[in-house]
């Protein structure tokens, strides 16, 4: 028999048993800034495509939520901060090693530009929107003549803001649930596909509901290839790595993920989806709901088991 | 008169300036970080430790506004050498404990209801002087007795000779190291003192029975086998369960639990047989040999194999060992060796092996120790004692040194029959309800006395039991005898207060002169002050109080160069025949075994589990439980359960259970189970002093469990009143039937 | 400069005195520790053997924390020992979290702590509160550019080895075994 037991009464609470450094508000912060980048993507997408008019939600109506969501999700984080008094250090300072640098920096970028974004296209819903300030005025001429460069920033930024949450877990060696790199193109497909359903539940227009569905469709798969892969990865990988994928393969988290994420989140909608597509009426908020929801699961699942996987003892 | 939108508006601005105000705070201790530590500025004052009985000099380091930072050893110290244990760097957490006893206490409901009215000195003192002198009045003085242990009890045993009583028991001496004591003064004459005279750091061998150092954080004893094993000695140890030390030995053996006895004199036949033991040695020194000779003769290893289940081949490579490091070879006497009532016999057996390899008096084995002579200030005569405690059963414990605590407390029960009762009781500094076993005994004996005195720092359980309780501030807050401590070198620590006492809290000295002023024997305290009295003692052997606290602990030299016997020394040993005595014509005569027997003990019953016990090193004793940097490391303690034994009782890691042991007692609290391979399938192993049932102690009341109280079978030794505490035996409860929540 | 502390597991007893020293002399709250002991127990009754480990932060050469810190807080000093300054410290988790050694904690003042080989008692030339009270003396301390130092000298002449390298972290606490 082989004990490995602290005897010295390690009581620092966040950190055993087990870490629980990050509670909710990570993963609702994760879930919010994927979805954002996903709506943001497709907006800017296919206004450089010059579809505009073809997918209106998508270019202009979607990106409507994308400042409450980005404003909540960094109030979440800014709960988060045990230190909130000294929070403005990290706009002192660009670290470049640190994916959570890049992600300050990033969402300082692309939080402005989903702003200017909506800005722009707030005639929209308020057909009468007057700036009244001349300077107001001026900043939406230049922003409507560099509207093609703002979409290719918010291209690449919402890209980024998509994929270095995974990249920022996946840096966590420490962590070998969170230690591998398929995390952050998952989570960017994850972000992306909640997006795709977000406009999808926005939508009026069939041919838009047809593209993004199908987008979905795509996109599911993609997210599939890529947790078989993890999986796989983990199960040829060190001890460490076997125990942390084990913890999902008949371990506490079994039936939450493959329930909530995969099945309800992935497969399922892909099924409706497919139904659809084959001209059987379905309502187009169920899929998407359930995109939406498995979206979140994966983002909470993730990062609480995460922290449960470790190296020693 | 403001209106709701203003009182919305202030709200809204205190709600945001207190944001931002507690936001400052954060900041401001932010700035000032752990770097700028490097520029405080710490005052010191000596102590001498007073958690465990090892008593290590160190330096109290106070801050700026005089609160207790942290405390260091005294690097003179010969007993810690500058290095304080887990404990004693943890004093500071006994000064801070909120749940300390605050103001003397009396007891309004019947004892042990634990229901007091808050007291002034005053008022306390009267109380105790007038049921004192109704005592004596009416008993006698002989019939109060005093529990003490710690610097205190040289106050206490002051005033209580001044009253007219001898009956001062220390419950170290029939509790714990008492057997070992007679058994190295009846076979060497001088017993093995504490700290205890082994000279561990320059040992080739160094044989454990049962001694678990390491655990046990007798700080001198664990420093001096680290330099052991530096060094390289082959450390042996005896003990059924894995201990850390056996974790370091070259050789464990793995001994069925009460045959201890059995392996020693297998391994004094082998010394004898094989001829290893010091020819020379024991013609010069020892009388005896040939009785002793002739009496191992049958006690081969193939015997002892059966007997303690060690192969013959551990038992002969082992007594080769010892052999080849001889004389720098030490079988340790142990400290706590109240275990089956047989227990002077078997450190006798112990005292026998290291006579024949030649280690005590030499290099490596015991060497003499030297005290430096402090004298007291000249006190008139105490009155004549009219009885003593070997009245009160007379005959009985013939050979006991000390005082035996547990004759005093049967005394106290009249159906016991003493000669005279024991009508009062003084307890200083010992929690005797989590000390002596039997604690039904025990309550009992308490309920029949008039007076119960309890002297403690903190609410331990047998202050509950007490009439009055007196609080004394802890061992930073006073001052104390110093210490006068035998070792290698003369030596004396002062302590000295590091801060004034908290609360309502009083040293000792104080108390006991207070006392004494109302029972009209002040003319035995007649210093006021207490550090008047050690500036006198002080400027007797050539320092002073101010040159002390300077330096803490003063070192003196030798009287002579007599560490160790001179090569052919002739040596005269305080025995009744100046040899050491293998042989024992006094013990014959008293009509006890001359040389030790092994004698089978009982066997643990189907589905039980013999109980062992033992320390950890962050502890001691029941006195620290409460101790909040301690109860960081070691909150509860858990039960050592062999995975075979978990695996018949279906028990799991971590899981919560009763013990219930062979008399029906039951623990009054859960415990935590701990599979692991360290302990044998027929025993369990627990740490002693958890399972505290005093709510005023809140970090430690009802965590884990108290072996005290399931230890209800107690295997006395006839010579000596030691308390064997290891014949009992425990069963498990994973649920507790309702028969049993009932009862 | 290079410092780093080697543990030999052949004397430590698991008596956590490293742990107390450490809470008084840094004032770490109580609850929450810089170092722990760790044994380890294997084999079946009775041939068993047993390691006994007091842990700290490795201040490693490759710190994952140092890299992952978004203000940098988390930075080397004197001799590559890796520190937290308390005011560039937002409390957002993230070197706790990449530690594979689990060795930093949430200071209830909000910024994070750990060990910090006591680099206010190394600059006025003593050793770490640990290395100073260790009753068994197992703890050694200094720097190993310096072949003299007691670290380097104990390196030369014992086996040792440092905890879960294939981490990458490079471990600068090294265990005698």
């Amino acid at each position: 028999m082989k004990e490995e037991i602290i005897v010295s009464g390690r009581m620092n609470s966040m950190v055993d048993p087990h870490l629980h450094i990050w509670h909710w508000q990570i993963p609702l912060y994760l879930f919010l800034g994927g979805l954002a980048a996903g709506i943001l993507f497709f907006a800017a997408l296919y206004f450089i495509n010059g579809k505009e008019k073809e997918y209106p939600t998508a270019v202009r109506l979607a990106p409507f939520i994308t400042p409450f969501l980005l404003i909540l999700g960094l109030l979440a984080l800014f709960i988060d901060l045990r230190h909130k008094a000294f929070f403005w250090q990290l706009y002192t300072n660009i670290k470049l090693q640190s994916p959570m640098s890049w992600g300050a920096w990033t969402l300082m970028v692309i939080t402005p530009v989903s702003f200017i974004w909506c800005a722009l296209h707030i005639r929209d819903l308020f057909p009468k929107w007057d700036w009244k300030y001349e300077w107001l005025k001026s900043i939406e001429t230049f922003f409507n003549l560099n509207k093609k460069a703002l979409a290719w920033v918010m291209l690449i930024y919402s890209v980024i803001l998509g994929i270095y949450t995974g990249i920022l877990l996946s840096a966590f060696n420490a962590r070998p649930l969170w230690n591998t790199s398929i995390l952050g193109p998952l989570f960017l497909a994850s972000g992306l596909s909640a997006g795709a359903a977000s406009i999808l539940i926005l939508t009026r227009l069939p041919e838009e509901r047809k593209l993004f569905a199908r987008i979905d469709l795509i996109i599911i798969g993609i997210e599939l290839f890529l947790i078989i892969h993890m999986f796989m990865g983990f199960l040829a990988s060190t001890q460490v790595q076997i125990e942390a994928a084990r913890m999902f393969l008949g371990g506490p988290y079994t039936m939450s993920f493959w329930i909530f994420v995969v099945i309800i989140g992935m497969i399922f909608p892909a099924i409706l989806e497919i139904m659809e597509l084959r001209k059987f009426h379905i309502p187009a908020i169920l899929p998407a709901l359930l995109i939406l929801f498995g979206s979140i699961m994966l983002r909470f699942i993730f990062v609480y088991a995460g922290q449960v996987s470790r190296w020693l003892y | 008169m403001t209106n709701r939108r203003d009182f919305i508006r202030i709200t809204a601005y205190s709600a945001g300036a207190l944001a931002l105000g507690g936001g400052f705070i954060q900041a401001a201790k932010a700035f000032a970080s752990p770097e700028a530590a490097l520029k405080v500025d710490l005052t010191r004052t000596p102590t001498y430790c007073e958690v465990c009985f090892w008593k290590c000099a160190g330096w109290v380091y106070k801050n700026k506004d005089g609160s207790i930072r942290k405390i260091i050893g005294n690097d003179e110290d010969q007993h810690c050498n500058g290095r304080f244990c887990p404990r004693g760097t943890g004093g500071v957490g006994m000064y801070y404990d909120e749940d300390r006893l605050k103001t003397p206490l009396i007891r309004v409901e019947e004892r042990g209801k634990q229901v007091f009215r808050e007291a002034s000195w005053e008022q306390a003192f009267e109380y105790i002087a007038a049921k004192m002198k109704t005592i004596r009045e009416i008993y006698g003085a002989e019939s109060m007795a005093l529990f003490t242990h710690g610097s205190g009890s040289a106050y206490f045993t002051t005033l209580m000779k001044a009253y007219g009583s001898a009956n001062v028991a220390e419950p170290s001496y029939a509790q714990c190291r008492g057997p070992r004591d007679e058994a190295f003064m009846w076979t060497f004459g001088e017993e093995a003192y504490s700290p205890e005279i082994t000279d561990i750091r320059d040992t080739k061998c160094l044989v454990l029975i049962g001694s678990h150092i390491g655990e046990n954080m007798h700080n001198g004893q664990v420093q001096e086998m680290s330099d052991a094993i530096d060094k390289g000695a082959t450390i042996i140890t005896v003990d059924p369960r894995y201990s850390t030390a056996a974790g370091k030995s070259k050789f464990w053996l793995p001994i069925k639990p009460s045959t201890d006895i059995a392996l020693l004199l297998t391994w004094i036949h082998e010394i004898i047989y094989n001829e290893y033991y010091d020819k020379k040695y024991v013609e010069k020194y020892c009388l005896g040999f040939d009785q002793l000779k002739e009496h191992v003769k049958s006690f081969t290893p193939e015997w002892a194999y059966g007997i303690t289940t060690l192969t013959p081949d551990q038992i002969r490579k082992t007594a080769r060992a010892m052999a080849d490091a001889a004389p720098a070879v030490i079988i340790h006497p142990g400290r706590h060796v109240t275990w089956y009532g047989d227990d002077t016999q078997r450190v006798r057996a112990i005292a026998i092996l290291n006579a024949l390899l030649g280690s005590w008096g030499r290099r490596g084995g015991f060497y003499r120790p030297a005290k430096q002579p402090v004298p007291s200030y000249p006190l008139p005569l105490f009155p004549a004692v009219q009885k003593t405690w070997q009245d009160l059963f007379p005959g009985m414990y013939s050979f006991a040194g000390g005082v035996v605590s547990n004759a005093l407390i049967d005394a106290s029960i009249p159906e016991n029959n003493p000669a005279y009762p024991i009508k009062g009781w003084f307890v200083n500094g010992t929690n005797l309800i989590n000390t002596i076993p039997n604690q039904a005994n025990t309550f009992k004996a308490i309920q029949n006395l008039d007076l119960m005195v309890a002297i403690d720092t903190m609410p331990m359980e047998i202050t509950g039991w007490a009439d009055v309780v007196l609080p004394e501030c802890t061992y930073l807050e006073r001052y104390d005898v110093l210490r006068v401590s035998p070792h290698r070198k003369p030596a004396i620590a002062l302590r000295m207060p590091a801060t004034d006492p908290l609360y309502n809290t009083k040293p000792g000295y104080w108390i006991a002169r207070e006392l004494s002023k109302k029972l009209g024997l002040e003319t035995y305290f007649p210093f006021e002050k207490q550090e008047e009295l050690l500036d006198w003692q002080l400027k007797q052997i050539g320092s002073s109080l101010d040159e002390m606290k300077k330096t803490g602990v003063k070192t003196f030299e030798r009287e002579a160069d007599d560490l160790y016997f001179a090569v052919d020394e002739e040596v005269s040993f305080p025995t009744d025949s100046g040899k050491i005595e293998l042989y024992s014509s006094a013990f014959e005569e008293s009509g006890f075994d001359p040389l030790p027997r092994y004698v089978p003990h009982e066997d643990p019953p189907d589905g039980f589990y013999r109980l062992i016990y033992g320390r950890a090193p962050m502890h001691t004793f029941s006195r620290t439980a409460n101790n909040p940097n301690l109860t960081d490391l070691m909150d509860e303690n858990s039960v050592w359960i062999n995975p075979k034994v978990a695996r018949l009782w279906g028990i799991s890691n971590d899981q919560y259970i009763w013990l219930q042991n062979q008399d029906g007692i039951v623990s009054e609290f859960k415990v935590k189970v701990r599979i692991t391979e360290r302990i044998r399938w027929d025993s369990v192993y627990m740490v002693h002093g958890f399972g505290h049932a005093q709510k005023q102690m809140k970090r430690c009341f009802g965590r884990g469990v108290s072996d005290t109280q399931l230890i209800t079978k107690v295997l006395v030794d006839p010579l000596m009143g030691g308390t064997g505490m290891r014949g009992n035996f425990v069963t498990l409860i994973t649920e507790k039937t309702e028969q049993e929540a009932a009862s | 400069m290079r410092y780093a502390m080697a543990v030999d597991t052949k004397k430590c007893v698991g008596c956590s005195d490293c742990v107390v020293a450490c809470q008084t002399e840094n004032n770490v709250p109580i609850g929450y520790c810089r170092d722990w002991v760790v044994e380890v127990m294997d084999g079946t009754y009775p041939i068993l053997e047993m390691e006994i480990r007091s842990e700290r932060c490795n201040h490693c050469g490759n710190a994952p924390c140092v890299r992952c810190c978004p203000t940098g807080a988390s930075h080397f000093t004197d001799g590559g020992i890796v520190l937290v300054k308390p005011s560039k410290c937002i409390g957002c988790g993230a070197c706790i979290a990449s530690c594979p050694y689990d060795a930093r904690y949430p200071h209830p003042d909000g910024y994070v702590d750990k060990c910090t080989f006591c680099l206010h008692r190394i600059r006025n030339g003593l050793k770490p509160a640990c290395a100073a009270v260790c009753p068994t003396k197992c703890i050694y301390f200094g720097d190993l550019d310096d072949p003299n130092s007691e670290v380097s000298v104990v390196l030369k002449k014992r086996k040792s080895k440092t905890l879960i390298p294939e981490a990458g972290t490079v471990p600068q606490l090294y265990f005698l075994i």
